[in-house]
């Protein structure tokens, strides 16, 4: 008798199962859509005549050139969109070599790795695109451009026309459009126009919308030490800004609504990867593995940035001179690594091959902060919707923070994670309309599933998830 | 136990019926042996989200309900075969080939299979259902080389299977026999917002129409069909979505009673002491001269693997399905269902709501003014507060009052409460 486990067959029959979508004749093509990318290639034909031309009027032909670019993006997402209904928005994802880690996907992230390179440590290669930018930067903060107005620049183009995609595409959730107009707006006003706005008033280029842990310079001794030698009021309610926000609103926000206050309807970052990361999101990874990988490494980055803080603050109080240049080095070290590699390099420059949301489920210390509340103590929670799963896994697969949400959807089980940014594509993607994300009237019933008939079917005994148990029969197998 | 070993469970099957037993069988007993039988696939998959597959929304993979490991660390073993034979009396089936396992306990998870109903060329390649990872293997080739698809038979699987070739950018045309989409299932209203959302989607939909056979092309495959109105309409793909019946073949085979699906008693136990059925497969056999029960949806086939696995594990207990619900999506029209709606109950009432843009409607049955039935379309309700008003024949009234309890639309989406309570109330007086 032979009776084995035959778990490695999986493999070929996974092959198998895979569909080809050879024969695929989409119905896309329209006029709007050849409109749109003959666009895109004009502008990218003009930016990259102003920035290797010498000409008078290169500055011109440069600034039409991002225009038609974004013109042409929006243009084209408008058309290919809106003549799809909501059941139809992930048809062909898996399909797509962009959206599926294939070659075009490899290519992305070379480019968008190799910008944040240059970008970091190679600045001066970017200066004569970056001089394209003068004009904006004059009329927006009185100064000649630098390779983070360029940054930034790009940056607020991508997240508007992207975020324009998302409209579009999710026209008829008005959660997705509340929410997407929220990032847009926060970046575009707060993370773009405002700091300039205020340097052009010969103010401090604020940032309002990031707080401590994420924007940690705010709260190191010289980032307070230049706010408050600020001549005028200003610099003073910026500190006491910062202060509230990180200590006071923060944590009663996330009571009452989850971290996704933040992370899904404020946060730079998670504008970026709610709408240039959309058509990425599905790329995260769902198994057990990435999950004790996060809770590991997100923690440390939490640690590390107050240890960061707690020494600069230490030796800038003169009272640990032991301590010499420790506390420099390690927000030296953090910027580098964190700052840069992690959320920038990785976090952004991965998004083809990672998903959209590696820095804020991986390392984001403002995540992980607002994480554990949301765990321990807030009135948010995804809630299934009686027996009605049916485990197809649409909601796990667009999951962006990697969450296997059907594993408690199929259970009957609110969803309450740390790590839940509360984008509610799960809501959006569910065929039987299971999810669904509220706040409860109290933090203390969060964890609790319906109750029902179905209840005690659904929920599944604790399995001890190790193979230490096992039996000796499995071990005799031929 | 044989010779003092561990008592074996073998469940035929891996569906939603068969691995829930599974698990829940492991939890119960945690020393026995338990091995799960499959020809299909090794693990578990979703077979509802297999359109989900095809249309590129997911991959295989990501349909499985559980990691791989989670079956090892479980210690339920996964085998891959075909089960031929089962000698019920000497208690073991031949798997595959040349195995032989012995059990001590049996599950029959068998599943169904799509309706023929003896249409000529209806075995001829290019014509399918859609149930299984093979139908999706077979689709995917015979999708090379068609321009146009025919499906035949109206329902959930039709409209799915209509959505999938659309995606591919092949035109499709509905053969339905009813005078409107699913309305044996669905209430008229309902049925005809579903009519005009096929329609407005661009499918050919032909109602009060009937297959007659399917054209064979000279080389074993269809070239088109011909229908009831005598009109021949080419096409290389048919797909055969007018219901399942229960997989009976094996258990006929090994010499247990059958009826419509394998028949069991209310704990799904077969005749034979050491024998169970559950899921789509099963029959459970009613009260003298009651017809049987077969119930094949998703949550059925989860309580039937639970109920089967009790009584395999020695506490017996009896299959209470409850309060019927269901739901599903036509394109991107939602729908639920709770209770009893169109069963024509005798002295059962309706009272009606429906948006402007005939997109969203609520339909409560009702009789003797208490609540029996709920019918939603782009709407989510929320299924405890349905299934209570129900179970406790909720007062019609209180039932209008209080739907807000029962909404489940995300956050911002427009509630209309008020306007659907107006609607309603007035078709009670």
């Amino acid at each position: 008798m032979s009776i084995v486990g035959e778990h490695t067959s999986a493999c070929d029959e996974e092959h198998h199962a895979l569909v080809d979508p050879g024969s695929s004749r989409s119905p896309s093509g329209s006029w709007g859509v050849r409109l749109g990318s003959g666009l895109i290639v004009l502008g990218l034909l003009a930016l990259l005549a102003a920035i290797e031309g010498q000409q008078e009027g290169r500055v011109v032909l440069g600034l039409v050139g991002f225009g038609a670019i974004a013109c042409g993006a929006a243009g084209t997402f408008v058309a290919v969109w809106s003549q799809r209904f909501a059941a139809s928005n992930n048809h062909g994802v898996f399909f797509r070599s962009a959206q599926s880690q294939g070659i075009v996907a490899w290519a992305l992230a070379v480019g968008m790795t190799g910008f944040y390179v240059i970008l970091y440590w190679f600045p001066e290669r970017l200066e004569r695109m970056t001089h394209l930018l003068d004009p904006v930067a004059t009329l927006l903060a009185g100064r000649a451009a630098d390779h983070w107005f360029l940054y930034g620049f790009v940056y607020t183009i991508a997240v508007l026309v992207f975020g324009l995609r998302m409209l579009v595409k999710h026209r008829g959730n008005p959660y997705q459009l509340w929410r997407t107009a929220s990032l847009m707006a926060f970046q575009l006003g707060f993370a773009f126009l405002l700091p300039h706005l205020m340097e052009l008033a010969r103010q401090p280029e604020f940032y309002f919308t990031y707080f401590w842990p994420l924007k940690w310079s705010y709260v190191f001794p010289s980032g307070v030490s230049e706010l408050r030698g600020h001549p005028g009021g200003l610099g003073v309610f910026l500190l006491v800004w910062s202060a509230v926000a990180s200590l006071v609103a923060t944590p009663v926000l996330t009571y009452y609504f989850g971290k996704r206050w933040y992370c899904s309807w404020v946060c730079g970052c998670g504008g970026l990867a709610e709408t240039l990361g959309d058509p990425l999101r599905h790329l995260s990874s769902k198994s057990s593995t990435a999950w004790r990988i996060e809770r590991v490494s997100i923690y440390a980055v939490l640690g590390f940035i107050v240890l960061t803080t707690a020494l600069v603050w230490t030796h800038a109080s003169g009272h640990a001179p032991w301590l010499g240049g420790a506390g420099r080095r390690l927000s030296d070290w953090y910027g580098f690594f964190i700052g840069s590699v992690f959320s920038g390099v990785v976090g952004v420059g991965f998004y083809p091959l990672l998903g959209s949301r590696v820095w804020c489920r991986f390392g984001c210390p403002m995540a992980a902060v607002m994480g554990l509340q949301q765990r321990l103590w807030s009135r948010f929670r995804i809630t299934t919707n009686g027996g009605q799963c049916i485990s197809c896994g649409n909601c796990s697969t667009y999951c962006e923070m990697g969450i296997d949400v059907r594993a408690y959807a199929q259970k009957g089980e609110n969803i309450v994670r740390a790590s839940c940014v509360g984008c509610g594509v799960c809501s959006a993607v569910c065929p039987r309309g299971v999810l669904n994300l509220e706040n409860g009237r109290t933090h203390g019933d969060r964890m609790v599933g319906h109750q029902g008939p179905w209840t005690r079917l659904l929920a599944e005994p604790p399995f001890k998830s190790t193979d230490a148990e096992r039996p000796q029969h499995r071990k005799r197998h031929s | 136990m044989r010779g003092g070993r561990a008592t074996h469970a073998v469940i035929v099957g891996n569906g939603i019926a068969g691995y829930t037993a599974a698990l829940r069988l492991r939890h119960m007993q945690p020393e026995w042996r338990i091995t799960m039988v499959s020809g299909e696939s090794t693990f578990p998959f979703s077979r509802p989200a297999l359109m989900y597959v095809f249309l590129g929304h997911m991959r295989y993979q990501d349909t499985k309900p559980y990691e791989d490991r989670v079956w090892r660390d479980v210690r339920i073993d996964l085998v891959r075969a075909w089960v031929e034979e089962i000698d019920v009396g000497g208690r073991r089936l031949s798997v595959g080939q040349h195995k032989i396992m012995e059990y001590d306990r049996l599950l029959l998870a068998l599943g169904s299979k799509p309706n023929k109903f003896g249409w000529p060329g209806q075995d001829l390649d290019g014509v399918q259902g859609f149930y299984s990872l093979a139908d999706l293997d077979r689709m995917t080739r015979t999708l090379r080389r068609t321009r146009r698809a025919v499906i035949v038979g109206g329902g959930l699987i039709g409209i799915e299977l209509a959505e999938m070739l659309h995606s591919r950018g092949i035109p499709v045309t509905l053969l339905v026999r009813e005078s409107s989409y699913w309305n044996n299932i669905l209430p008229k209203e309902e049925s005809e917002m579903v009519t005009a959302l096929i329609r407005a989607a661009g499918f050919d939909l032909r109602l009060q129409t009937e297959l007659k056979e399917v054209v064979d092309d000279g080389h074993g495959q269809a070239s088109a069909v011909v229908t009831s109105t005598g009109e021949r309409i080419e096409c290389e793909f048919v797909g055969l979505t007018a219901g399942v019946s229960p997989n009976i073949e094996l258990a006929k085979r090994c010499g247990l009673p059958v009826g419509r699906g394998v028949l069991v008693d209310r704990s799904l136990q077969t005749r034979d002491a050491s024998v169970w059925a559950a899921g789509d497969c099963a029959e459970i056999v009613g009260e003298a001269g009651q017809r049987g029960l077969v119930q094949q949806v998703w949550y059925t086939g989860r309580m039937q693997g639970d109920v089967a696995a009790a009584g395999m594990a020695g506490s017996p207990r009896a299959y209470d399905p409850g309060v019927w619900f269901n739901s599903a999506k036509f394109l991107d029209l939602e729908y639920q269902v709770y209770g009893s709606v169109n069963l024509s109950v005798p002295g059962e009432r309706s009272s009606y709501w429906e948006r402007q843009d005939g997109r969203a409607s609520l339909r409560l049955v009702h009789k003797d003014a208490a609540l029996i039935g709920v019918n939603a379309m782009g709407l989510r309700l929320r299924h405890e507060v349905c299934e209570r008003w129900i179970r406790e024949a909720a007062p019609v009234h209180h039932v209008i009052e209080n739907l807000s309890e029962a909404n489940f639309d995300p956050e911002f989406f427009r509630r209309r409460e008020p306007e659907i309570a107006r609607a309603l109330e007035g078709q009670l007086a």
